[in-house]
């Protein structure tokens, strides 16, 4: 009874809001019962005047709400890639064992459920674990070494891995904690950009600067920006994608953990430069961590006058709100991002429109990536041809990548676009633990290269042209001992997993797929055959981009280790 | 955007077609003559490009493009039905013969016969299956006989009724349509319109007596089980 009053005064709070506030309230009552009962989601269905169906389908989505009870703490634990080299499977093994349960079970004293999740964004304290706490909270739990640290609610120090070239991102040291407002200093750029040049000085200089986006797709920031300028019906919005889920790929979270105010800097200008009275920051649920930075830091900037209402005594207002995801990749796909924020099952929309003109609430807005918006306020400071000082004409600056796998040295690295990736694992990374036998770059849905394919050089065109993709900036390493259906068989799951199910080709494909990847080991006649058919016809069928990668490292391990899918072998 | 009245000119399979500027390339090909396959599509409904078995090739891009929802372009060069396109519809349309009963969905059928569909290119593969729902008066509910073609859930929402008894609950292979927390039909907010009925193209929604008659009930029992006031009044007293 008590319970039902507390529920009933979170949902009370939202008295007034409406369906975009679906996200927050349900992630309270999450939190505070660990499941939405039907009579609580009634009460939400009230006041936010959603349909209740609607709301059943939302909680149903996503991979961090349940309609049900379960174990007080509800752990889950990543089976991905990086987290399998690093003896995930022993580790889920022992902690199934200890509390006598399989995955997806809840012990019969009901204290614990056990999971299995999709990538965690901690591949570099691989094995990774994220503990949901009923009536308390999630924290993120990396290296899991023990049963005992894990299930005592113990959270382990991890201590940042940055390298490489600090030039854009990480100027000076090493971080190593949480940079507050003071350490930080004023939001200079934006100060100047405010006091001394237009909004379209500033998406001028970041296009002169030939900044493209860091999320994956690379279209030019500058140029997005001068297109949601210009589009008509207000208002807009900027909109910045921390949604991370890429397998492999977890340098958005370090940015935020420790930079955050680089990145509100960057999002404001981003803001002022398409005009935008409203932004907001989608990060993915399964990053509370870094939530917990990005609340604090905006509170830090919202009393020096940073952003809210006529930032710096200037005509120029704009707030920032965080919403965090409720465990779906898909989220990550920017129009699915939207619907999301919007409090509806997270299906990707049909492009066009673009976001550009049709976007948040249809309307004109922004979205960038963490890392594309991190690399602004040092543009705007410097000038465009103080960024173009690094990498090459098609690829300018600095990037970050993520490397996770069979190397010494794994962690996140600021390197200069046309480094060659043999430069990166044998020199920052500090070289390769055993014999290397495939990188796969561009994270789940990127490709393969073979061990003596390395030498080419970290740009957008030069890794294309090795057929390639930077993707996101992940790059997973896999030595000579690895079985590569390993691989292939936890990439298969990942997808399974996270395709939201909208269209047929990746719907359905996507389950075949894992089908026959999980009996590579015994294949059946015609499998190679049949994967190559699920393959391509997800790769130019399916609706968005999920789809049309979800077989790309399967279609290229395909064309150069055809034994793997050979029976027999 | 285009203004409507303009009129476009493009190739489809060879062939020179007018059409105003906003058409979409199958209201282009139909008005030629040109079949393209639809599973998903009706007129009735908002199209979602969910089935993508309408797929064409337009002017050999990388992706394949849902000829019900993209709009005709000046000088393009489609074609309906080359080896991409027919690789992509094979393989869907043999796809959800493997997951779903289409026993029912003649329609189907006759597709999986005209692209060479193998029944078993799929061996081992998970069916969706679902215990058939029978829970109200008026019509059944089997959804192991359902493609996710959503326009159920869109009838009775938006598209036509605004009453939003359906959604669809998980994601992904597992995505399957239902009531707010699985309530049985007569708790939900459902009217018993029939529009979701008239709009399934497979035998996953029935209407009860259609589904009595082929149980083989007598008029007596289809009576029995078709009225919504007698079994209300038998519940309450
Ligand atoms: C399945 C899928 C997942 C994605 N996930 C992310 C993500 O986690 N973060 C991100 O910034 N972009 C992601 N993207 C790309 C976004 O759709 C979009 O291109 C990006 O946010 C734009 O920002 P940018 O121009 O700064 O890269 C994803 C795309 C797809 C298709
Ligand atoms: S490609 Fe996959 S994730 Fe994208 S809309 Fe289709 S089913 Fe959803
Ligand atoms: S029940 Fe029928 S109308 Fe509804 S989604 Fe399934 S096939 Fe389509
Ligand atoms: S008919 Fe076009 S996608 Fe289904």
């Amino acid at each position: 009874m008590a319970e039902m009053t507390r529920l009933g005064e979170i949902v009370a709070r939202y008295t007034g809001r409406g369906r975009d506030a679906l996200l927050p309230v349900l992630w309270e009552v999450q939190r505070e019962a660990g499941f939405v009962d039907a009579e609580t989601a009634l009460s939400v269905s009230r006041t936010l005047h959603v349909p209740i169906a609607d709301i059943y389908g939302v909680i149903g989505f996503y991979s961090l709400f349940s309609d049900e009870p379960e174990g007080e703490t509800v752990i889950h634990v990543c089976t991905d890639p990086s987290c399998g080299l690093a003896g995930v499977d022993s580790v889920l093994d022992g902690l199934c064992a200890q509390l006598g349960v399989r995955p997806g079970e809840t012990t019969a004293d009901g204290r614990y459920t056990i999971k299995r999740s999709t990538c965690l964004g901690l591949c570099e304290h691989a094995p990774a674990a994220l503990v949901c706490r009923r009536g308390e909270g999630e924290h993120s739990h990396a290296p899991v070494t023990d049963s005992e640290t894990l299930l005592n609610g113990s959270r382990p120090a991890r201590a940042a891995v940055v390298g490489g070239d600090w030039h854009v991102f990480f100027p000076g040291v090493e971080p190593n904690h949480t940079e507050s407002l003071a350490q930080y200093g004023d939001y200079a750029a934006l100060r100047h950009a405010l006091l001394a040049l237009t909004p379209e000085q500033v998406s001028a200089e970041v296009e002169a600067a030939g900044l493209v986006g860091r999320g994956g797709a690379g279209f030019p920031t500058g140029m997005k920006w001068r297109f949601t300028r210009g589009a008509g019906g207000q208002p807009h919005y900027a909109v910045c994608n921390a949604d991370e889920s890429e397998p492999g790929t977890f340098k958005d979270r370090v940015l935020m953990e420790h930079r955050p105010h680089l990145l509100l800097e960057g999002l404001l200008l981003c803001a002022y430069a398409i005009q935008a009275r409203y932004a907001f920051v989608f990060i993915r649920g399964e990053y509370p961590e870094a939530a917990a930075i990005m609340e604090t830091a905006i509170r830090e900037a919202q009393s020096a006058g940073l952003l809210g209402e006529r930032i710096m005594g200037t005509d120029f207002s704009c707030s920032v709100e965080i919403r965090r995801g409720g465990g779906a990749y898909i989220c990550g796909e920017e129009t699915a991002l939207f619907e999301a924020i919007e409090g509806k099952r997270g299906f990707p929309r049909i492009k066009p429109p673009y976001p550009t003109t049709h976007g948040l609430f249809d309307r004109p807005t922004s979205i960038n990536n963490v890392e594309t918006l991190c690399a602004v306020p040092a543009i705007i400071s410097n000038g465009a041809g103080w960024f173009r000082q690094w990498g090459t004409e098609k690829s300018t600056g600095t990037k970050l990548v993520s490397v996770s796998g069979h190397v010494r040295r794994p962690g996140v690295y600021e390197i200069s676009f046309g480094l060659t990736l043999r430069e990166l694992l044998e020199g920052h990374c500090a070289g390769f633990v055993g014999e290397p036998q495939a990188v796969l770059t561009g994270g789940a849905a990127g490709t393969f290269l073979r061990a003596d394919e390395i030498d080419v050089p970290l740009t957008f065109e030069g890794l294309q042209a090795a057929g390639t993709t930077l993707g996101s900036g992940a790059v997973m390493v896999f030595n000579t001992e690895v079985d590569l259906r390993d691989v292939l068989r936890r990439l298969g799951h990942f997808f399974a997993h996270e395709s939201c199910g909208k269209c047929f080709p990746c719907q359905l494909g996507t389950r075949r797929q894992m089908e026959i990847l999980d009996r590579l080991a015994q294949p059946l006649p015609g499998d190679a055959e049949r994967l190559r058919d699920i393959g391509l016809t997800m790769s130019e069928a399916s609706l968005c981009g999920l789809g049309q990668t979800a077989a790309a490292a399967v279609l290229s391990a395909l064309r150069k280790w055809p034994a793997l899918f050979a029976a027999g072998s | 955007m285009s203004d409507a009245s303009e009129m476009i000119t493009l190739t489809i399979d060879g062939q020179q077609v007018a059409v105003a500027a906003g058409t979409t390339i199958l209201e282009a090909a139909r008005s030629v003559g040109i079949d393209v396959p639809v599973i998903c599509y009706h007129e009735a409904t908002t199209a979602n490009g969910l089935c993508r078995v309408c797929v064409v090739d337009a002017d050999g891009g990388r992706l394949l493009q849902p000829a019900c929802i993209v709009p005709c372009r000046a000088g393009m060069v489609v074609e309906t039905r080359n080896e991409r396109v027919e690789r992509s519809r094979r393989t869907i349309l043999e796809m959800l013969n493997s997951a779903v009963n289409l026993a029912e969905a003649p329609a189907i059928q006759a597709l999986l016969d005209d692209y060479g569909a193998q029944p078993d290119r799929f061996p081992a593969a998970e069916k969706r299956d679902h215990a058939l729902i029978d829970d109200n008066p008026f019509y059944v509910r089997d959804y192991s006989q359902c493609v996710l073609c959503w326009r159920c859930v869109q009838v009775c929402a938006e598209d036509a009724q605004y009453t939003y008894a359906l959604t669809l609950d998980h994601r992904g292979f597992e995505t399957h349509v239902s009531t707010a927390f699985g309530v049985p039909m007569l708790d939900s907010s459902c009217v018993f319109c029939g529009q979701c009925v008239s709009v399934c193209p497979t035998g996953a929604l029935k209407p009860k007596i259609e589904f009595g008659l082929e149980q083989g009930w007598t008029l007596e029992q289809i009576w029995e089980n078709t009225r919504f006031l007698k079994k209300n009044r038998r519940k309450s007293g």
